[in-house]
């Protein structure tokens, strides 16, 4: 009885939802990346390499001349340790805007992946919720390699850091889903221009080479608002060992972002592919 | 005939619009077990824009449309299951090899992988491509994709083959392995709905099929049916030295049934083409060249909407 009542109030919840269509098979898509990325793996060399080689030029370099750095919580420490989990987080920021920008980009419009994909039971859905889990798999594998590096380089001083590496899987979901939204409003790899002039400046300011003191208040807001921020202030408190609730305000904005960037993405591909 | 039971496909006044244009308008037509269902018709006939409504990866705008008697809009992903869908472009990817082709794409209906590795290796081997199935996708030649783009589509052993215009761009000895193949598939009982502007191509495969111009069904039945309708049985087609061959129709008017005037050449339709021919002989009109043959669906579409297939 009860069962023949919950059906339709199910099926009008699903229709009322802004949520595309999907068969559950998203898994099969990351089956393909893995099976695709074994003919070119030296591609997961290059993405772990370049927040380490970040950490000795800037953590171990500047961290000659920086003796000691003051966190916005009033914590002192050492340059690599203030500098390291800003770079995991915008390593993991990067990762996900690369994978979810410029190869979705490819295989949407020039590989006609996604059309191959459509056309059986696997819907829009699928393939957001797939591409998406892809990267993060992928930028998970470079974060923990990155933890191990700034584990041996003394850069970690706390048991939260732990928590890290899950945090930097978030930070990337956030970007990735983002970023795959954008990618459905871009006509051609000019546009690709707008995603450099976005990523470029929060990973400089984003709080990630010096405390976010440094700025005039008007500034310090403006950087408050951006995402890079909170996945920067995220990994620091985690891997300093310095948490306090301010932590899930950190973890709601990216929550939203991400939630908005899935959504979105998946109905731009309906819109785009099955028109 | 046959029973309801039968028709696994079924469209009633089937509508496609993009904002104000009418792709496909209010065409009706059903596909029983086992046939060859075609869509003759140019480029912009809306041909395609049937076949993505039937691959259920296009909406409905208007009318009906069953296959399986489900609903595309509420059972896409149920019906496509059961579907095989050969695009008009190669969508394989490239960066796999062609076996991994395969095997990704039967994952993608949530087949697994033992079931995958065996239906593959089968499929490889109709595609003649065992040879090939280590290598990247990208050297083969295009006869090559194409068997491997209906491998692919045969992956999930599907009870309807949609292929839209599997021979455009392959040359003749590669469109005649395909039609092989093709036959194959039809002979073990798999039902095909293709697409084609080529009317040899719908000769050779089709049981029936339907006329598209303009998103309409100008016509519809068997090839043969086609020809005896809207056509005679034979064409006299004459060749003359000049660009516009408008000005020698009035000289053989009368010949024939009918005479239709081409860019290159005159059609005069007739019963019998050799006395056509030499009734054109006897009024001492001297084209370069006369051919008799046989009226086609070339000759049907022309008969019909007054423009040839392929321009």
């Amino acid at each position: 009885m009860t069962t023949t009542q919950q059906v339709p109030v199910a099926s009008r919840l699903a229709r009322a939802l802004p949520m595309p269509a999907g068969a559950g098979l998203a898994r099969m898509l990351v089956e393909r990346n893995i099976t695709s990325f074994r003919h070119g793996w030296i591609a997961l060399v290059t993405g772990f390499a370049e927040p380490v080689f970040y950490l000795f030029s800037l953590g171990i370099g500047i961290g000659a001349l920086v003796r000691t750095v003051t966190t916005d919580s009033g914590m002192v420490v050492t340059y690599p340790q203030f500098v390291a989990p800003a770079l995991l987080a915008a390593s993991a920021m990067n990762g996900a805007v690369m994978d979810s920008t410029f190869n979705v980009f490819f295989k949407l419009k020039y590989a006609k992946l996604y059309d191959a994909v459509l056309a059986t039971p696997m819907g829009p859905r699928d393939v957001a919720v797939g591409e998406i889990s892809w990267s993060l798999l992928r930028g998970g594998m470079y974060s923990a390699a990155f933890l191990v590096v700034a584990l041996l380089a003394g850069a970690v001083r706390s048991w939260w850091a732990l928590l890290a590496l899950p945090a930097a899987v978030f930070i990337g979901f956030a970007f990735a889903a983002v970023g795959m939204f954008a990618t459905t409003f871009m006509r051609s790899w000019v546009d690709f221009d707008y995603v450099t002039l976005a990523v470029q400046p929060m990973f400089l300011f984003s709080a990630t080479f010096f405390p976010l003191s440094t700025y005039p208040d008007a500034l310090q807001w403006l950087v408050r608002l951006t995402p890079l921020y909170h996945g920067v202030a995220l990994e620091r408190a985690l891997v300093l060992g310095d948490v306090g609730w301010g932590v899930l305000g950190h973890v709601a904005y990216l929550l939203v972002l991400g939630a908005v960037g899935v959504v979105g993405a998946a109905r731009r591909l309906e819109r785009l592919l099955l028109s | 005939m046959s029973g309801d039971d039968d028709i696994l496909l079924r469209a009633s006044g089937l509508t496609k619009r993009f904002g104000d244009f009418v792709a496909v308008d209010g065409v009706d037509f059903e596909v029983r077990k086992g046939e060859c269902f075609g869509f003759l018709g140019p480029n912009g006939a809306g041909k395609s824009s049937t076949m993505r409504m039937v691959g259920c990866v296009s909406p409905v705008s208007g009318g009906e449309l069953r296959l399986f008697d489900l609903d595309p809009a509420t059972d896409g992903p149920a019906i496509r299951a059961r579907l095989g869908s050969c695009p008009q472009r190669d969508t394989l990817d490239e960066e796999l090899t062609v076996e991994e082709n395969l095997w990704v794409y039967g994952r993608y209906f949530g087949l697994s992988r033992k079931e995958v590795r065996a239906r593959a290796a089968e499929l490889l081997d109709f595609a003649q491509l065992t040879e090939r199935a280590g290598d990247k996708v990208e050297p083969l030649s295009g006869g090559m994709k194409r068997r491997l783009t209906i491998a692919r589509s045969l992956i999930n052993s599907p009870e309807i083959l949609l292929l839209d215009e599997p021979t455009t761009g392959l040359d003749p000895q590669a469109r005649h392995v395909l039609w092989d193949r093709l036959f194959r598939l039809k002979r073990s009982g798999v039902t095909l709905v293709l697409t084609t502007h080529y009317m040899d191509e719908a000769e050779q495969l089709c049981d029936r099929l339907v006329v598209m111009d303009h998103g309409r069904i100008v016509a519809e039945g068997s090839p043969r049916e086609l020809i005896e309708q809207h056509s005679t049985r034979e064409v006299l087609e004459l060749r003359f030295d000049v660009d516009d061959h408008a000005r020698h129709a009035e000289q053989v008017s009368g010949i024939g049934e009918r005479v239709e005037v081409l860019p290159d050449r005159l059609l005069v339709y007739a019963h019998d083409g050799d006395r056509a021919s030499a009734d054109v002989h006897a009024r001492g009109v001297a084209p370069l060249s006369s051919l008799v043959r046989r009226s086609t669906l070339e000759d049907v579409f022309l008969t019909l909407t007054g423009r040839t297939l392929v321009d």
